[in-house]
């Protein structure tokens, strides 16, 4: 009979890993001693983030460089790292979390899990953009938008509110993703500016207008450039990461940005935000770290990198849009984009998600 | 999934005789260690879905009913079950095909052919089904999403069936034969109802791993409730409404499982295995060479080719590099550690219950089989959910450490495990036992003498398809890991989130890469790469 090589090397795999389950501890050394943190002052912090490790993690090394603090991050989408801070409640190991979506924040200091944070730290940023209760700070602001495709839809043609996207002449031609929370913190938008009433006849219109469906942002985007699909609702610094993933700049792109002008909810101005867990509250190298997230050199890596706007006076904003100052954004008080239960229920009920 | 030697009777009364006999042996109380081992195994595996009770009951009957007695619940069912139905058909059909081309005929390049059957294992949905919408205008929908899972997903049936084909006696073939039934008449006939057990349990993996995917559905935007579950955390954290949907889904998954327990029990002319290994002769395609041929390759391409070549678009089209090939490597690494030891802590579990189904077949084996496979079928984010949950109250010094990655990777993959150390104890007849037994051995020395031999490859297979299916998870890996732990999954699942497609590819790349060794381990264990030619 011949050796036979793989019927070997599964007799020694099964061996191995029977070995393995029996006697060895599989590296736990990582990972839970990051909950002694609270006591604070030990150089080291746990930073929850529903942002992109991509496009945090060089922002966290330059921090550790100029400050000696170590920084554990975990990352997942803002919603699933909200859930997951929710079940852990007050023993979560983490200190800081730095999330995509004012309302997500929101989620969790309904909770109760953020501390207040200090004036001359919120002070730094508009009031439009933070907690009243001061349990979260933005650090950038992004807007919704219309992105299109000049080939099929001429700039006069454009419409002047997104509520125009329900008529006939759209029909088929929008790109949307409702499963994604810029979608659903534009629609709460409406709730808090028109109404409840105008949300359902506006996500009605807008299902009837077989309208077409994506998972999210970046899909159409890349569709709406290519010419698939003429126009899509995202956010506006979506078109930024595509360039750079392109090797070129947004103006390059065929893709163009339309923001809807007059205080149209079309144009919401979100923002990218951080809180700080009640149990770190007093600990200085959480302060440090919110500090620097609002330090001139992290508000020019986020206009520069992720094409957003800054929140802190004085730093350059991001090429090829318009400036913050110059978007008609409507009059919508983030703080009210945490009562989701409602938007939840239009949105499923139009019919839009499973 | 267990073949008995016991019933290879070939006639009814016979077949009927020996189901009498294995239910005495049965009835008879024996092995109460295996037993309490196999339940506390069973125990382990289930902590996510008792939690899941507990906050489903927490909602309060009300909230629960409003919840699910609506026109959405039963349209996410219909789409749910008629995916899997649907599925499972389409991946009986290509699994058996390939199979029985593969192992039964002088098809050219055989075992080429069977490593490309086995390969779309190492390919995870999420990766196929970004890598079709890129390719195909308009590809969403449900027809999308169930090519997209059949071609993912047939190598649950074609590795068993293959296996079982390799192994089936061929002496029943030849009487029909002889008997002046056509091939095909002899292979519907007589064949397929002897490698029953292999379909059947082929088939119900394919069937629970539709319930539970969320990659290919939430790309292509099929209506499931593991893609409803998802949106539920997604829009608001609306967690009870999620974990109410997934209560549904547990019930589903009940009611799949009754399903192929009342098919099981009709038949029981399997076939048998050990005893002298012959070949079937195999049957001479002729004129049907091309196109079978042609056929595979189609399969091949259509599973590999189409991730492959969209990959490396993506990779050539983009400017975004991934960091350091240090950061790749430690990817790599992590996902080959935590992989490995959620491989080992699942067969840890398996090994048990898997003994306990073949050498003590009975009503209280197959419950606790049954209730392995309750996990399987949720979603990776509610097992995550779960046991932060359980882990921040009840464990918390394993709270984000490998150890609890382990017991979700466990939870979620324990029916893999299991399957695979019944079918290898079934080479080790409970009667082989009692020999050794009789011969004044005890029953330690006889499991580690006799049983552990035997049955080691089998696990080896075992711990590869569940390495192999860790490495390809991602909900609960986001979930549960070391916190600063990045997998090749995670790695992969970050850059895509920004558009770095091209940063994205050479993670995706390995990962499919790394998988194929596994995948290529199972191959070997059915025997069909070392089969001889035909004489």
């Amino acid at each position: 009979m011949p050796i036979k090589v793989p019927q070997t090397i599964l007799t020694l795999v099964a061996g191995a890993l029977l070995l393995a389950a029996c006697g060895s501890d599989p590296g736990s050394d990582t990972g839970s001693d990051s909950a002694a943190t609270s006591s604070g002052g030990d150089k080291t912090i746990t930073v929850y983030s529903g942002r992109s490790e991509s496009l945090v993690k060089p922002l966290l090394e330059r921090f550790t460089q100029q400050t000696g603090i170590a920084v554990e991050a975990r990352y997942a989408a803002t919603a699933a790292m909200a859930s997951q801070l929710l079940e852990e409640g007050e023993r979560s190991p983490a200190d800081v979390f730095f999330a995509q979506d004012a309302g997500a924040l929101g989620a969790v200091a309904k909770k109760g899990m953020l501390a207040p944070l200090s004036d001359d730290l919120v002070n730094q940023v508009p009031e439009i953009y933070r907690a009243k209760s001061k349990e979260w700070v933005g650090v950038t602001a992004r807007s919704r938008v219309l992105v299109y495709n000049p080939g099929q839809v001429t700039e006069d043609k454009l419409p002047a509110s997104v509520f125009d996207l329900t008529k006939p002449e759209w029909k088929g031609k929008v790109g949307v993703a409702p499963t994604n929370a810029s979608f659903q913190a534009f629609v709460t938008a409406i709730v808090v500016q028109h109404g409840e009433q105008k949300a359902k006849d506006f996500l009605a219109g807008l299902k009837a207008n077989e309208p077409e469906i994506r998972d999210g942002n970046g899909p159409i985007l890349e569709e709406v450039d290519s010419g698939k699909l003429a126009v899509g609702l995202i956010n506006h610094y979506y078109l930024g990461e595509l360039s750079k993933e392109r090797g070129t700049t947004p103006d390059a792109l065929t893709a163009k940005l339309h923001f809807f002008p007059g205080g149209d909810t079309g144009a919401l101005v979100n923002v990218a935000g951080v809180g700080v867990l009640k149990k770190a509250a007093q600990d200085p190298d959480v302060q440090a770290f919110v500090t620097y997230l609002l330090s001139a050199d992290a508000q020019q890596y986020f206009a520069e990198q992720t094409f957003e706007y800054p929140l802190v006076a004085g730093v350059t904003p991001p090429a090829g849009v318009p400036a913050l100052a110059e978007l008609q954004a409507p009059a919508v008080d983030l703080n009210d984009l945490d009562q989701l239960e409602a938007t939840i229920g239009l949105i499923q009920e139009s019919g839009l998600v499973p | 999934m267990t073949a008995h030697p016991e019933a290879t009777a070939a006639d009814s009364s016979k077949t009927m005789a020996a189901a009498r006999y294995a239910g005495a042996m049965s009835a008879r109380p024996k092995r109460p260690l295996l037993l309490a081992l196999s339940a506390v195994a069973v125990a382990v595996a289930l902590i996510p879905v008792v939690y899941l009770a507990v906050r489903t009951a927490q909602a309060g009957w009300a909230a629960i009913v409003e919840d699910l007695g609506t026109v959405r619940v039963a349209r996410l069912a219909v789409h749910t079950l008629g995916l899997a139905v649907v599925v499972t058909a389409g991946c009986l059909v290509l699994g058996v095909g390939a199979a029985v081309l593969v192992v039964r005929t002088d098809l050219p390049g055989r075992r080429g052919f069977a490593v490309l059957a086995a390969l779309p294992l190492a390919v995870p949905t999420y990766i196929a089904a970004f890598a079709w919408r890129s390719t195909v205008d308009g590809f969403a929908g449900f027809w999308a999403a169930a090519l997209v899972l059949t071609l993912c997903s047939y190598p649950y049936v074609f590795l068993p069936v293959a296996a079982a084909l390799t192994k089936a006696d061929p002496a029943q073939e030849e009487v029909s034969r002889s008997l002046g039934r056509t091939a095909w008449q002899t292979l519907t006939g007589v064949t397929l109802r002897q490698i029953r057990p292999a379909l059947t349990g082929g088939g119900l993996l394919v069937a629970l791993y539709v319930l539970s995917d969320f990659g290919a559905v939430s790309i292509l935007r099929t209506d499931t409730f593991t893609r409803a579950i998802f949106v539920a955390f997604d829009l608001g954290f609306d967690r009870t409404g999620a974990l109410v949907l997934a209560a549904a889904l547990v019930v589903i998954t009940m009611l799949i499982l009754a399903g192929e327990e009342a098919g099981r029990r009709k038949d029981a002319r399997y076939a048998p295995l050990g005893g002298t290994r012959r070949m079937a002769a195999p049957f001479h395609l002729a004129r049907l060479r091309r196109p079978a041929v042609f056929a595979l390759a189609a399969v091949a391409a259509l599973a590999i080719g189409v991730p492959a070549v969209s990959l490396a678009h993506r990779m050539l089209q983009g400017v975004s590099r991934p960091g350091a090939w240090t950061e790749v490597a430690a990817a790599a690494g992590n996902s080959l550690w935590l992989s490995a030891a959620g491989a080992a802590f699942t067969m840890l579990l398996a090994l048990p219950l898997g003994l306990l189904n073949a050498k003590a077949p009975g009503r209280a084996s197959r419950l606790l089989d049954r209730l392995g496979y309750l996990g399987h079928a949720l979603p990776g984010l509610v097992i995550g959910l779960s046991l932060v949950s359980f882990g921040v109250s009840f464990a918390y010094p394993l709270y984000q450490t490998a150890w609890l990655l382990a017991l979700g990777y466990a939870a979620l993959f324990l029916p893999l495990g299991v399957a695979a150390v019944a079918g290898a104890a079934a080479h080790a007849p409970p009667v082989l036992d009692e020999v050794a037994r009789s011969l004044g051995r005890g029953p330690l020395t006889v499991f580690r003498t006799l049983t552990l031999p035997l049955t080691l490859p089998g696990i080896g297979a075992g711990a590869a398809l569940v390495f192999l299916t860790c490495m390809k998870e991602l909900p609960a890996t986001l979930l549960l890991r070391p916190t600063g732990v990045d997998t090749l999954a995670t790695e992969l699942w970050t850059n895509t989130t920004v558009a770095a497609y091209a940063a994205a590819a050479p993670y995706a790349a390995l990962l499919v890469l790394l998988s194929s060794l596994p995948t290529w381990l199972l191959t070997a264990h059915t025997g069909i790469l070392t089969r001889k030619s035909a004489p």
